[in-house]
C-alpha cells in the first residue's frame, strides 16, 4: 500500500507545491502534507505528496552503526 | 533501482553482503534453537512485492516462513464497492479518475478496465490532485477520483478534496474506500492470539503518516515487530532488527526506519485527516468480514464532494468460489500455493479472489516472482 | 467458469499488452484461421522461399498516443519498428508500405511533420515507401492517429536465427539499456518534466546487423524487444526454444532516468518497450567478441552480456543485485502506474 520513493526537494513553488528530483529525473510534488521541507531537503513523495523529511543525519548515523555492529560480529 | 537515499554505490554494497551474511547465520541459528523456520508477518502488500523482488525472499527461505498480511488495499476492497464503482463509471458524463492498482480489479462481472473498453472514460493518475486538474480542466465532466488505499494515502486524497474546495470545483468528488492498518491488525490478534507468527514487519508508510507509536500495542499479544522500510537497506535492516528481537524474546515495537518514521508520525497529515474524514463505525473487508473502526468515510463538511452521497450506485451479489481461501491467505494462516486454485483457475489474468487482482496481492505477488 | 468467459467477451486494452492476453487473443481468434507453415514459424517476420530466395515479410501497426514524444514521433516509430523486425530476422530491409489511419480534426501540420519524419527515416536507411493508403475516421480524439508499415526484406545467405537453435550455455546479449521507450512515454503521460525525463530510444537497427555479420553462424536468434519489454521477448524464446534463461540483474543496462521513472511509478523496467536495440542469443566461445563489436556501433555502446542459457523447459531467472533469485514471469496487461 505504500510505494514510495526519497527525492531531493530542487524549488520551492507557490501553493504548496515543489519540484523534485531523483537520479536527475524532476516532477512536480505537492508539500501540502510537509509545508515546513525546503530546497535541498531529502523527502520521502508517495502519490505526488512528500510525506516526511528524511534525515540525512539520521541515516548516515544507522549506516556508521551498521557498520561498526556488522565490523563487531566478523 | 533507486540508489538508497542517493548514497554512493558502494557505501551500499559494503554493508548489504555482511548484513545478509549476518541474517543468514543467526537465521539458521534460530531454525535449529526452535526447529522450525520463522513465520512472520509481511503487514503489507508493498512488502510482500519488495522482499520477493530484490530476492530476499528466496534468500532467506531456508529459514524465514514469510507470510502476507491484510495490507492490500485493492484485495481487501469489497466487490460490492467494486460495483458500485463500476456503475458510477457506466453514468452519462461521468470520468473516473483512478490509481492504476484499481483498473483490472474484477466486480461481479466487470472491471473498469472493460468498462474502459466499452467506451466509458476512465483515467489513471499517479497522484489524487492528478485529478483534480482532469475536473478544472473537464467542466462538463462529473469527476469521480476513487479514494483508495491506508493512512499512507488518506491524507493525499483529504488535500485533493480540499484543493478541489478551495477551487470551488462543482464537478469533483470522491469515492472513499479507505482503510485503517491498526485497527485491522488489532482484530486480527483479537480473533486469534498470535496468528502463530513470531512476528510482525510493519509498514513504513503507514508509520509514516501515523507514527510508529501507533503499532505500540502489538507487545500486548506477546510479539515483536518492526516498522521497515522499502529500499533494500531498509529491507535487511527491518529483518534483522526483527530477527534480534525473536532471538532475545523480546515483544517490543523497534524502528529500522526511524530517519523517515518518526514516533508521533507526520503531525500536518494527521490533522488533515481528522478534518475531511471520519471513522466509520465498521467496515467491510474483503477477505475478513466486518471490523470496527477500521475504514474512513468523509465528513460532513464535505458531503458535497461525497460520491456515496451524491450518485445512486448498484451492487450486485457476487458469488464466492468456496475453494477460495484468501481470507487465510492474507491472515498469514496459508501459503498462496496452498490454495487449489492458484496457478490453475486463479491467475492473475482470471483472478478469482482478491489477493490475485493485484500484483502486490500476496496471490499476485507469489505468482508472478516466485 | 462463465465468469471467466464473461470478462473477456470484448477486446480490452490489455489484449494489447504483448504479453499473455495478446498470446492468448492470437491462439483463441487469429492461428485456428490463419494456421500455416509460416507462421508456425512464430518469428517477428515471415521468411518466404521464392526461386531460391528467401524473403522476409513483416507487418506493425502503430497506434501510440502521445503521437510525439521525447527522441521521436509515431512516424519515426513506423518505420524502425518494422525496418527492424526485418533485421532482426536477418534480411536486408528493401521495401516499405505505409497506410494511415486519419481521425478527423487531426491537425494537417501534424501530420506532416510526422510524414516528414517518416521520410527522412527511411531516405537515411535507403528504404523506400513503395506503396501506401490514407482513410479518414470520425474520431473523438485528434490523437487517433494509426499508421501500418509493411517491410519485405532479403534474408542473407546461410543466416538460420530460431530459437530452437538455442543450446545451453548459450550467451544472452543486449545492444543498450533496457525500457527507455516505455518509460519515456510513462513520463510524458504522467506529467514528468520534460528536460529530465528519459528519452525514447527509437532507432533503427540496420548498422547493427551489418556489424554482426561475421557472426552469424554464433548468434542463434535476434529479436528486438518492443512491446512487453526484455522480459517478455526472452520468456517467449526461453518458451519457443524450450531452454531456461538465467539473468544477472546487476549486467542489465538501465539508464538511471529510466529507474527513476519506473521507480516512482512502480512498474518494472524489463517490462517497458524498446524500441531501438537488439537482444542476441550466441555461441558462448563468439560472447566478447560480440559484445566488442556491437559496443563500436552508434547507440550500443552500453551492450552488455546479461545471461546465460541453461537446461529447461522456458523459465526465465533474475538472480538480483542482493544475490537472490526470482521468476520473471509473463506480464498480462500493459503495467500501469501504482501506488502500492
Amino acid at each position: 500500500m505504500c510505494l514510495g520513493i526519497p527525492m531531493v526537494v530542487s524549488s520551492i513553488e507557490k501553493n504548496y507545491t515543489a519540484i523534485a528530483e531523483t537520479m536527475g529525473v524532476k516532477r512536480t510534488i505537492s508539500m501540502r502534507l510537509l509545508p515546513e521541507a525546503q530546497p535541498g531537503d531529502h523527502v520521502l513523495v508517495h502519490a505526488g505528496f512528500a510525506m516526511e523529511i528524511i534525515e540525512p543525519a539520521e541515516a548516515g548515523e544507522k549506516i556508521k552503526l551498521l557498520k561498526s555492529m556488522l565490523k563487531e560480529s566478523t | 533501482m533507486t540508489e538508497d537515499y542517493n548514497f554512493p554505490p558502494e557505501r551500499f554494497d559494503s554493508i548489504a553482503q555482511p548484513l545478509l551474511d549476518k541474517i543468514h547465520k543467526l537465521g539458521m541459528h534460530l531454525f535449529e534453537k526452535k526447529g522450525r523456520k520463522l513465520k512472520v508477518m509481511e503487514v503489507c502488500g508493498t512488502h510482500t512485492v519488495a522482499y520477493a523482488r530484490s530476492g530476499i525472499t528466496e534468500l532467506v527461505s531456508e529459514y524465514f516462513d514469510l507470510r502476507s498480511g491484510p495490507g492490500c488495499p485493492i484485495c481487501v476492497t469489497h466487490q460490492a464497492d467494486i460495483d458500485r464503482i463500476i456503475s458510477l463509471a457506466r453514468k452519462e458524463d461521468s470520468l473516473i479518475v483512478t490509481f492504476g492498482d484499481m483498473l483490472r480489479v474484477p466486480g461481479s462481472n466487470s472491471t473498469l478496465e472493460k468498462e474502459l473498453a466499452r467506451g466509458r472514460r476512465i483515467e489513471i493518475c499517479y497522484s489524487p490532485l492528478d485529478a483534480v486538474d482532469v475536473a478544472a480542466r473537464n467542466p462538463s465532466a462529473k469527476v469521480i477520483l476513487i479514494g483508495i488505499g491506508f493512512e499512507t494515502t488518506a491524507p493525499a486524497i483529504a488535500a485533493a478534496i480540499e484543493s478541489a474546495e478551495s477551487a470551488q470545483l462543482t464537478n469533483f468528488w470522491v469515492y472513499p474506500v479507505l482503510k485503517l492498518v491498526p485497527p485491522a491488525l488489532r482484530a486480527l490478534l483479537d480473533l486469534d492470539k498470535n496468528l502463530s507468527m513470531d512476528g510482525f514487519l510493519l509498514p513504513g508508510h503507514v508509520a509514516t503518516i501515523l507514527g510508529s507509536k501507533a503499532f505500540e500495542f502489538i507487545p500486548g499479544y506477546g510479539l515483536p515487530a518492526v516498522v521497515t522500510g522499502f529500499e533494500h537497506l531498509d529491507l535487511l535492516t527491518g529483518l534483522h532488527d526483527l530477527m534480534l528481537l525473536i532471538a532475545e524474546n523480546k515483544a517490543a515495537v523497534g524502528n529500522a526506519y526511524s530517519h523517515v518514521a518518526k514516533p508521533e508520525g507526520n503531525i500536518t497529515a494527521q490533522r488533515l485527516m481528522e478534518h475531511c474524514y471520519t471513522v466509520e463505525a465498521t467496515t467491510l473487508w474483503r477477505g475478513l468480514g466486518e471490523i470496527s473502526a477500521s475504514g474512513y468515510s468523509l465528513q460532513s463538511r464535505y458531503d458535497s464532494f461525497n460520491a456515496r452521497l451524491n450518485f445512486k450506485t448498484e451492487a450486485h451479489d457476487g458469488t464466492i468460489n468456496p475453494l477460495c481461501i484468501c481470507g487465510k491467505v492474507i491472515t498469514g494462516r496459508a501459503t498462496p500455493r496452498q490454495c487449489q486454485l492458484f496457478g490453475r483457475d486463479c491467475t492473475p489474468s482470471t483472478p478469482v479472489g482478491p489477493c490475485m487482482v493485484s500484483p502486490e496481492g500476496a496471490c499476485g505477488a507469489h505468482y508472478h516472482y516466485m | 467458469m462463465s465468469e471467466k468467459n464473461q470478462l473477456q467477451d470484448i477486446i480490452i486494452s490489455s489484449h494489447g499488452d504483448g504479453g499473455l492476453l495478446t498470446h492468448r487473443l492470437l491462439q483463441e481468434i487469429f492461428y485456428p484461421s490463419f494456421n500455416n507453415k509460416w507462421l508456425q514459424q512464430e518469428g517477428d517476420a515471415a521468411v518466404l522461399n521464392l526461386n531460391g530466395l528467401r524473403l522476409a515479410m513483416t507487418t506493425d501497426s502503430f497506434v501510440i498516443s502521445p503521437l510525439f514524444f521525447k527522441g521521436g514521433d509515431i512516424g519515426k516509430l513506423a518505420v524502425c519498428g518494422t525496418v527492424n523486425d526485418l533485421v532482426v530476422s536477418g534480411a536486408k530491409p528493401l521495401w516499405l508500405s505505409a497506410a494511415f489511419i486519419l481521425p478527423t480534426g487531426m491537425e494537417q501540420i501534424d501530420l506532416k511533420k510526422i510524414v516528414k519524419s517518416m521520410e527522412e527515416t527511411a531516405n537515411g536507411l535507403k528504404v523506400p515507401i513503395v506503396t501506401g493508403d490514407t482513410k479518414v475516421v470520425d474520431s473523438g480524439d485528434r490523437d487517433n492517429l494509426f499508421i501500418n508499415t509493411t517491410g519485405i526484406g532479403l534474408v542473407q545467405p546461410g543466416i538460420c536465427f530460431h530459437p530452437r537453435n538455442i543450446e545451453p550455455n548459450d550467451v544472452v546479449i543486449v545492444s543498450g539499456s533496457v525500457g527507455d521507450h516505455g518509460a519515456a512515454i510513462l513520463a510524458q503521460r504522467l506529467q514528468f518534466d520534460g528536460n529530465s525525463s528519459p528519452a525514447s530510444d527509437c532507432a533503427p537497427l540496420v548498422e547493427l546487423s551489418e556489424k554482426m555479420k561475421p557472426f552469424y553462424d554464433d548468434i542463434k536468434v535476434m529479436r528486438d524487444p518492443t512491446r512487453g519489454g526484455l522480459a517478455t521477448t526472452l520468456i517467449e524464446l526461453a518458451v519457443a526454444g524450450r531452454i531456461d534463461l538465467v539473468l544477472e540483474e546487476e549486467a542489465i543496462p538501465v539508464k538511471t532516468e529510466v529507474s527513476a521513472v519506473a521507480d516512482i511509478l512502480g512498474v518494472d523496467p524489463y517490462y517497458l518497450a524498446s524500441e531501438g536495440r537488439a537482444v542476441l542469443i550466441a555461441r558462448a566461445a563468439a560472447g566478447n567478441r560480440i559484445l566488442k563489436t556491437l559496443r563500436s556501433v552508434a547507440g550500443a555502446e552500453s551492450s552488455s552480456i546479461i545471461g546465460v542459457v541453461g537446461e529447461g523447459e522456458g523459465a526465465v531467472y533474475l538472480r538480483t543485485r542482493l544475490g537472490g533469485t526470482r521468476r520473471l514471469k509473463m506480464l498480462s496487461g500493459t503495467p500501469l502506474p501504482r501506488i502500492c
